[in-house]
């Protein structure tokens, strides 16, 4: 946080910060830190808000251009006012709770859904210099808070009395701790390349280019790679997307746990899932993609945070792509991939991180040995436990199609 | 500070004694995840942050899950048996039993301990320090309590599992 260390040709860099220290400086010192805090707040809320607002509006048209229709498109130009309209009428629409249910509870899991998932935002690293908190064990704090989310989502099952709600709510538990596991043995090999568990220093571990075009981001390194794809994977899962949707199948599952809701409450569930989902692609941008660092030297006059952006953006229209892409996978499916093939390859790459983490003296012809190694750590294992696993079953014959 | 810190404690201590007044197992259950809140709260207080977001991570993610399922699993029923029966004499006499057991081996534990010398400066540990200090000196702890909690684990899901029944459509 020390604006000196900038150069002054990057103004935008600096921007938001002075824009924020211009506005508080209309209040008396006192009162200073809270609207700093406040300013924050009401920034990451609005910048996500919107966020959510175009996110479904962009997959809605994406995915009816993957269709083969034209997605919603008479609400204002292109639809663009699709989300204000979805807005009004989810606020608009009665809010039914079932005479049998839990009134408490039954109010507070979507509340305490999106406070507790709005909480991630807080130590993700947006930008150099804009960073909501800075904690020294922020990767933790970011993951402690993602897993009580799974506390709302039973007391949004049980508390709606209904049988199917309360089945869904366990189903969609079983799916978010298994997918818990990979997710957290993921990020460690991070961890222990960069030594540390702020968000800030990981970013600033990932700084620098080769030759000033190639980034030192941890993706591009054997074990960062494979810990990304399974991040991604178990990031897909636990914001309950497609093909891991399982949670609210609308389609056969009557929406699972949120089969009682209606009105604002339902659409607040919806707001949390994308929520997450944007916490999730965040850390993924700063864990693996380098965070705001641009991704060579000669771009560094963007602003950090424009990059950020692209990169995350980027990752949540993947989740869009891959969501109109691939089939919903079956509930033994599921767990099989999470505890038999995801774990003990996030387990493998942990040795693979500590191997590439011993031989970081290694120079010269060795250089190449350390390379040949590690992808081999990664490759071989995949390929073997893919082909074991698959056995019998894969290749799958459409019979009714070919034919 | 201060102020803050009763605040906790009458957080921690209110949401522990509603938890144990209410006669449905459920609402106990999650009124006791509020009280470990309160204790990660009172961490962040005392400025051990990691071991806070630990509490919120063990206990408010995993632990919570696992009382809710052994309440829910354990019942056949849903609504008649969650609610928890009247109190009675041995009910409170076995209470107080295992309070005053519990009280006992912490009160031995409390001063039988020698607290070295007058209040110091608190030391300014990193997460580093801490991951230094658990693979180091007390790596043999850490070691012994994973494999006790590993046993344990076994040994939970073989008295809880039942004979699998082989089904065609796990073959797929």
């Amino acid at each position: 946080m020390t604006p000196a260390a900038v150069p002054p040709d990057r103004w935008l860099e600096l921007a938001p910060l002075q824009l924020r220290d211009w506005v508080t400086g209309f209040l008396p010192a006192s009162l200073q830190w809270l609207a700093t805090g406040l300013i924050t707040i009401v920034a990451i809320l609005a910048v996500f808000g919107l966020l959510f607002a175009y996110l479904t509006l962009a997959e809605r048209k994406i995915l009816g251009r993957i269709q083969n229709r034209p997605g919603p498109n008479r609400t204002g130009w292109f639809g663009l006012l699709q989300p204000f309209a979805d807005g009004v009428k989810a606020l608009t629409k009665e809010d039914v709770v079932p005479r049998q249910a839990d009134p408490v509870l039954h109010y507070l899991a979507p509340v305490v859904l999106v406070a507790l998932s709005l909480l991630g935002f807080a130590v993700i690293p947006f930008g150099r210099h804009l960073v909501a908190v800075e904690l020294d064990a922020a990767v933790l704090y970011f993951f402690a808070a993602g897993a009580a989310t799974e506390l709302a989502i039973f007391m949004a099952g049980w508390a709606s009395r209904n049988k199917y709600a309360l089945l869904a709510a366990m189903r969609a538990l079983a799916q978010l701790i298994s997918y818990e596991l990979p997710l957290l043995l993921a990020f460690v090999p991070v961890v222990m390349l960069a030594g540390t568990l702020s968000t800030t220093a990981i970013v600033a571990a990932q700084g620098g280019w080769t030759l000033g075009v190639l980034p030192h981001w941890f993706v591009l390194t054997p074990w960062g790679f494979a810990g990304f794809v399974i991040f991604m994977i178990a990031a897909l899962a636990e914001s309950n997307r497609s093909p891991f949707d399982l949670p609210e199948a609308e389609s056969e599952l009557i929406a699972g746990h949120l089969t009682e809701y209606s009105g604002f409450k339902y659409a607040l569930f919806f707001m949390a899932e994308y929520f997450g989902m944007c916490a999730l692609c965040g850390m993924a941008v700063t864990l693996f993609l380098g965070g705001w660092q641009a991704p060579c030297a000669a771009l560094e006059c963007i602003p950090s945070y424009a990059w950020f952006g692209a990169k995350l953006l980027t990752l949540l229209l993947g989740f869009i792509w891959i969501r109109a892409t691939l089939p919903r996978l079956r509930m033994d499916q599921l767990t099989r991939l999470a505890w038999k093939f995801l774990v003990p390859l996030a387990l493998i790459n942990l040795g693979t991180a500590a191997f590439w983490s011993l031989t970081a003296g290694w120079t010269g012809g060795l250089q190449l040995v350390r390379w040949a190694v590690a992808l081999a750590l990664v490759a071989g294992p995949f390929v073997l436990l893919g082909r074991r696993l698959s056995r019998g079953v894969a290749p799958r014959v459409y019979r009714y199609a070919s034919s | 500070m201060i102020l803050a810190l009763l605040l906790i404690t009458l957080l921690i201590l209110a949401s522990a004694a509603v938890a144990m007044v209410l006669r449905n197992l459920i609402h106990s259950a999650l009124l006791l995840v509020l009280s470990w809140c309160g204790i990660a709260a009172f961490y962040l207080w005392a400025g051990a942050e990691f071991v806070a977001f630990a509490q919120i991570l063990v206990y408010v993610g995993a632990i919570s899950m696992v009382v809710l399922f052994a309440v829910l699993l354990t019942r056949p029923a849903r609504d008649a048996e969650l609610s928890v029966p009247a109190v009675t004499v041995l009910r409170v006499a076995a209470g107080l039993m295992a309070a005053g057991m519990v009280a006992s081996i912490l009160g031995l534990a409390v001063l039988t301990t020698r607290f070295s010398g007058a209040a110091t400066r608190a030391p300014q540990l990193t997460v580093k320090d801490l991951g230094a200090l658990l693979a180091g000196p007390h790596a043999a702890a850490l070691l012994v309590t994973g494999v006790i909690l590993t046993v344990a684990l076994l040994g939970a899901v073989l008295i809880a599992a039942p004979a699998p029944a082989p089904r065609p459509e796990d073959h797929s």
